[in-house]
């Protein structure tokens, strides 16, 4: 492979100038003739009957132009096929507070308010769940009828003799963890602008992370066929999950804008944002591991149990992910896993950077430090005598064909200083250590096929410029230019020579979306595929100008040259002239489809967790604890992630520090507040996002083991670090003042209570 | 009643609006607003200034900053009417015919920017700072971001945008004076 020029490169994003300067459009940003605002309303009820809605007094308000209810559209849907239980506006009940009814559109956001409260809804409360211990008990009436006991799904794995692993442990723990309800909060709220066209056509620009299933959802909710629906993505202001399924204003300003027959916007209020979540569950892990007196674990046990909200949402899959990705870090010969996803009347939770993976790594790393002490080894020396020998498949079938996680290991070590300092600081200050994982893309789509998980195009013409026709979905990670890296360095120019055209699924072939940080992966494949096949074309111009065999040249800096005589070559653009000679405007295809061995095994649930590849992350958190107020002060965090290969080495590092900052924020501070199923806190400052002042520079080491089948060895950056940071800095806690904290997250409160606990009055 | 065009008529009507004249990056505009208009609800819906960004509704996320009289304020909690006399800095005025701000540069340079939803807010903010306080330290610099939010970066690219952009704007400063010193002498 000839010496790289474009990746690897530590390039700024190629938006970076239109969001420095305030003049790219968001959604939000976008407003159009005769546009009216739309707004939703609200359940005030955790669960009851709708006995009538009157809409005559909201229709009859000068500018109004469309009321819409669930009559208007009451087809089911839901993120996976196994749980269509939404409806864009309730039919009968609703299910928790901010349930969707129904929705106005008016001139003004104003009327369209005034008109909400004209709209007359006549309840008949219905008992409700708010704990999902208790749900699980409950008699009924159930919040779905189709769900017993409120229990969204239950599985239950066993690979390995876990008994036995048990018996012949020299240690076992065993505790029980409880990690709070965390959300999303990206900076901008989600928006809409539905457009009715004048030929009975419908576009929608919405801050969504998944355009395609967007692009599907409307079809089934709207009943039109998805050739008469156009769905463009414009700049997303950050999502993390909370835009990876269909959210309710998506559809609500189509069914407005489809009954006004103009364009409609809805832009959610920040209390709004709250009550659509579709965050991390508060999830109950009781987890039980074993270990001989080598300190090699023998057994693990999970039972998991995640207060799921009102509706399915990607609830199977978020359980799922936590007893799967039990494996694929440490060699764990035997492993049980028990997970329930329970029903509540609140918002259903969803999706978020390390979907389902992360209280449960918590609970893990947090016996896993208790065990190293009870063994007596150092907590670094227990995780290097559990390492995998990659590339391997574990008991549940998870393919790991690259794994960095020695590498990180030693390198966090270096570089902290944990030697020097593990043990030796003084009392209220702490160093901590843990690991994490993640996957690159799921391995089984979520409506299962066996199509491509993403196409694009290439296309270049007589401006010699490259166009690259992607349907993935930029939304800050920098994925565009990734891609963009990518098929520069293959066609050997500059990147500025490839421009985007992205996620309009009128213009650009399919692509699931940016979720299970699969973009660089399997969307920078298929670039790759597409930019080889271009090249080929051009290079077969070129060396019948250059009278040799095209397998001679390459590409490099705007020229293509003869490898066998580095004095003959064409530039880029000459070479292309030569090329559209012969066909025309030069057009290209790459796609990209998990194999086969990369599918996971053949059981209930196997589709969950099965990556092409899996990311690894080492951590060492230092704090200070004051042991009068309780308060923890990160003071530094070390991380090392293995992407397999840095394609762009600045937005790497952005992803891992972002990732470290969202589990330090889970870890300290941030949780949703229930009380009867209302939210406490549905605002930033009361759900407490850590702010610069809470947070330090983060120190991130980038490892590479070069993937076998990442594009240049690339694996995912954006997610894998996050778990670990839970983890390290509760074994901080401990390291600094002596107690082991079970719960998230980890207040001044939760921690005086601890230190009164350990000292007897 | 009849529809006029699928909407329903009638008088629509609002709080009486009053003229006022704002001075946004340098221009003069003159509206009519009503008493309760925010500036925020100026600046992007009236004049179509949509990089000032609406990220909360409580004056929590500092996305619609904005600089009134170089001082960074919140457009979501300012009454447009108020501010008649001010000198108004939004992010779309920040560049100089065409030349980024050294704070925009280095924001863009160190991956400062991720989604960018906040960026606005945070390169104003950072600007007003760097022109009180030209050196700042690591720990000066998290205390004045404090009112701004960011949820991708994790705030170490950011800092490390401020720092090269007080490098930058020294530098600036340095090379005016000995070009100011040459001229005089």
């Amino acid at each position: 492979m000839p010496e790289m020029r474009v990746i690897g490169q530590p390039l700024p994003m190629n938006d970076a100038r239109a969001k420095v300067t305030g003049l790219g459009k968001y959604t939000d940003d976008l407003t159009l003739p005769g546009m009216l605002y739309g707004r939703i309303l609200h359940s005030p009820y955790p669960h009851a009957r709708i006995v009538s809605i009157d809409t005559t007094a909201a229709e009859r308000l000068p500018g109004v132009y469309a009321v819409a209810t669930g009559r208007d559209a009451p087809t089911p849907y839901g993120i996976l096929p196994i749980g269509h239980d939404e409806r864009v506006f309730a039919l009968d009940r609703v299910r928790y507070i901010g349930d969707n009814v129904a929705a106005v559109a008016a001139v003004s956001p104003e009327i369209a308010e005034r008109a909400l409260e004209l709209i007359r809804v006549e309840y008949e409360p219905l008992p409700a769940w708010f704990d999902p211990l208790e749900a699980m008990q409950a008699p009924g009436p159930w919040i779905h009828d189709d769900r017993p006991h409120n229990i969204e799904k239950e599985y239950h794995h066993e690979f390995g003799a876990v008994d036995e692993g048990f018996e012949r442990a020299a240690a076992i723990l065993e505790d029980r963890f409880v990690c709070g309800e965390v959300t999303h909060a990206a900076m901008e709220p989600h928006s809409t602008l539905a457009v009715w066209e004048p030929d009975e056509r419908l576009t929608v620009y919405s801050s969504t992370q998944v355009p395609y299933y967007l692009h599907r959802t409307l079809a089934e909710v709207l009943q039109m066929p998805m050739s008469a629906i156009r769905v463009i993505k414009p700049l997303v202001g950050g999502g993390f999950g909370g835009k990876s399924e269909v959210i309710p204003l998506e559809l609500a300003a189509a069914v407005l804008a489809r009954k006004a027959r103009r364009p409609v916007k809805i832009t959610y209020t920040r209390e709004e944002v709250f009550y659509a979540h579709r965050g991390r569950p508060r999830t109950i892990v009781d987890l039980k591991m074993g270990a001989d007196a080598d300190g090699r674990l023998t057994a693990v046990h999970a039972r998991v149990i995640q207060d799921g909200g009102a509706y399915c949402g990607y609830g199977p899959v978020t359980v799922l992910y936590s007893g799967q990705l039990l494996n694929a870090i440490y060699a764990i010969p035997a492993i049980r896993f028990d997970g329930y996803r329970v029903l509540t009347n609140k918002p259903a939770c969803g999706a978020m950077r390390g979907h389902g993976t992360v209280n449960a790594r918590f609970a893990f790393e947090c016996l896993l430090d208790r065990l190293a002490e009870r063994l007596g080894f150092d907590p670094v020396e227990l995780r290097r005598r559990n390492l995998l020998r990659a590339p391997c498949v574990t008991p549940n079938g998870l393919r790991v064909t690259s794994y960095g996680l020695p590498e990180c290991i030693e390198r966090v070590v270096e570089r902290s200083g944990w030697n020097h300092k593990r043990g030796r600081l003084p009392y209220g200050r702490g160093i901590g250590f843990a690991c994490s994982h993640y996957v690159s893309g799921a391995a089984n789509p979520i409506i299962r096929s066996n199509m491509p998980h993403t196409t694009v195009y290439l296309k270049v013409d007589r401006d010699g410029a490259i166009t690259l026709y992607t349907g993935a979905a930029e939304i800050g990670q920098g994925s565009d230019t990734i891609q963009q890296q990518i098929v520069a360095e293959v066609l050997g120019v500059r990147p500025e020579r490839v421009r985007l055209v992205a996620a309009d699924t009128a213009l650009t072939p399919v692509d699931l979306g940016s979720y299970s940080s699969r973009v660089t992966f399997m969307a920078g494949n298929a670039c790759l595929e597409a930019a080889r096949q271009l090249r080929r074309q051009i290079f077969e111009a070129a060396a019948r100008w250059l009278d040799c065999s095209p397998d001679v040249l390459e590409a490099a800096d705007e020229v293509i040259r003869r490898t066998d005589d580095g004095r003959v070559g064409v530039g880029f653009e000459e070479a292309v002239a030569l090329a559209l000679e012969k066909s025309g405007t030069l057009v290209a295809k790459g796609t990209y489809t998990p194999p086969e061995q990369a599918r996971g095994g053949n059981y209930k649930g196997a589709g969950v967790g099965p990556s092409p590849s899996y990311s690894y992350s080492a951590q060492v958190a230092e704090v200070t604890v004051d042991p009068e107020t309780g308060r923890v002060l990160v003071e530094r965090i070390t991380v090392a992630h293995d992407c397999g290969r840095a394609l762009n080495p600045l937005t790497v590092e952005g992803q891992i520090q972002g990732s470290v900052y969202m589990g330090m924020g889970q870890a300290l501070q941030e949780e949703m507040v229930w009380k009867n199923g209302r939210l406490m806190n549905p605002g930033l400052l009361e759900y407490r996002l850590p702010t610069t002042l809470e947070t330090p520079l983060i120190d991130s080491i980038i490892v590479e083991s070069v993937d076998p089948e990442g594009p240049f060895g690339a694996k995912e950056a954006g997610e894998g670090s996050l778990a670990a940071t839970l983890p390290a800095i509760a074994n901080a806690i401990y390291d600094a003042i002596g107690v082991r904290l079970n719960e998230l997250p980890m207040t001044p409160e939760k921690i005086r209570e601890k230190l009164r606990e350990r000292t007897p009055r | 009643m009849a529809a006029t065009d699928g909407g329903r008529s009638g008088a629509i009507r609002g709080p009486r609006k009053q003229l006022i004249q704002l001075r946004i990056n340098g221009h003069l505009y003159e509206l009519a607003v009503a008493p309760n208009r925010l500036l925020l609800e100026v600046l992007r819906e009236d004049l179509g200034l949509t990089g000032t960004k609406r990220g909360c509704d409580d004056s929590s996320c500092g996305c619609c900053t904005v600089l009134i009289d170089g001082r960074p304020a919140l457009a979501c909690v300012a009454l447009a009417a108020s501010y008649e006399n001010a000198e108004i800095t939004t992010i779309e005025g920040l560049a100089q015919n065409g030349e980024l701000d050294p704070v925009q540069q280095a924001f863009m340079e160190t991956g400062g920017a991720q989604c960018g939803f906040c960026t606005p807010g945070f390169i104003l903010t950072a600007r007003a700072f760097l022109a009180r306080n030209p050196a700042p330290t690591l720990a000066e610099i998290r205390e004045a971001l404090a009112g701004n939010l960011c949820r991708c970066t994790g705030y170490t690219q950011i800092y490390e945008a401020v720092l090269r952009a007080a490098r930058r704007l020294q530098e600036r400063a340095c090379q005016n004076a000995v070009r100011e010193a040459g001229e005089n002498a």
